[in-house]
């Protein structure tokens, strides 16, 4: 594969909320990779601008949510002269497919990117079956 | 006026207000010349000077390379990332690869002057303005 192929910006989506807050400010989606090991499940969301810290991570009724609050008191009197994106928090939540072990989630902050294991509890391990 | 009930979220809705009016403004116009738009900049003014942020997440520092002549900005760098070996992928949104994008500006820079920082995936240029391209107060006699 050419690996000097061209970088394109990504569009930032929105976060579509079931309720609305009475501000409307806008809250993004961090970009996300997930992948699954033997053991665990990782997830990778990239999060620019977030320190460690602001960030919340849960796991309720099979449903991971991801906050990341942004820390506005860098702009300050900062006047945009040209922009090309937006700012705002980030959150988003997924429904995970395995169970999830969540006394050892482990989560780091490192550059932007928020990187979390999640082990899968024993119970969902693959098993190799000997077949006689 | 006093504004009363003065809520942080007020303040980031002001924010994103102010970033939407600028957005792709016609002060770069089309001098943004670049291999491709990545990654994306935004250009903010403090005092006399201009401030640059520019959202990176997951970069190695050093393999980041910052020019600056009088006018001009390069910024070019590689974006890696690795999956371990044998997993399943279930989602691959984040993208990788390199890039190279120079940003010129309608002001002259004092290219001594410029400083960089990255943290938290976000690069900030710090770029003065040079003294001579510095208003001056004109005095009427």
């Amino acid at each position: 594969m050419d690996t000097k192929q061209e970088l394109q910006v990504q569009q930032k989506r929105e976060l579509d909320k079931k309720e609305e807050s009475t501000i409307p400010v806008r809250v993004f989606l961090p970009t996300a990779d997930i992948y699954e090991t033997q053991d665990a499940l990782r997830v990778v969301l990239e999060m620019p601008g977030v320190q460690k810290g602001n960030v919340e991570v849960h796991v309720e009724d099979g449903v991971l949510n991801v906050e990341g609050r942004l820390d506005l008191t860098k702009y300050q009197g900062l006047q945009p002269l040209y922009t090309e994106y937006n700012i705002g928090h980030y959150s988003r939540s997924f429904r995970l497919s395995n169970k999830i072990n969540q006394d050892k989630i482990g989560a780091e902050l490192k550059e932007g990117v928020l990187s979390l294991t999640l082990p899968k509890v024993e119970e969902a391990k693959p098993r190799t079956i000997q077949v006689n | 006026m006093i504004t009363a009930f003065a809520d942080p979220l007020d303040a980031l809705f002001n924010l994103q207000r102010s970033l939407d009016a600028r957005l792709a403004s016609d002060w770069l116009q089309d001098q943004t010349t670049s291999q491709g738009p990545f990654p994306p900049i935004n250009v903010f003014q403090q005092g006399s000077d201009l401030l640059a942020i520019i959202e990176l997440p997951g970069i190695d520092k050093n393999s980041l390379q910052i020019q600056a002549q009088e006018n001009t900005v390069r910024i070019a760098g590689k974006k890696t990332i690795s999956y371990p070996e044998g997993v399943s992928v279930h989602r691959r949104e984040r993208i990788f690869g390199e890039f190279d994008r120079t940003l010129s500006l309608p002001v002259q820079l004092d290219p001594d002057g410029i400083k960089a920082e990255y943290r938290d995936g976000i690069l900030a240029l710090f770029m003065p303005r040079s003294e001579r391209d510095k208003p001056r107060t004109i005095k009427i006699s």
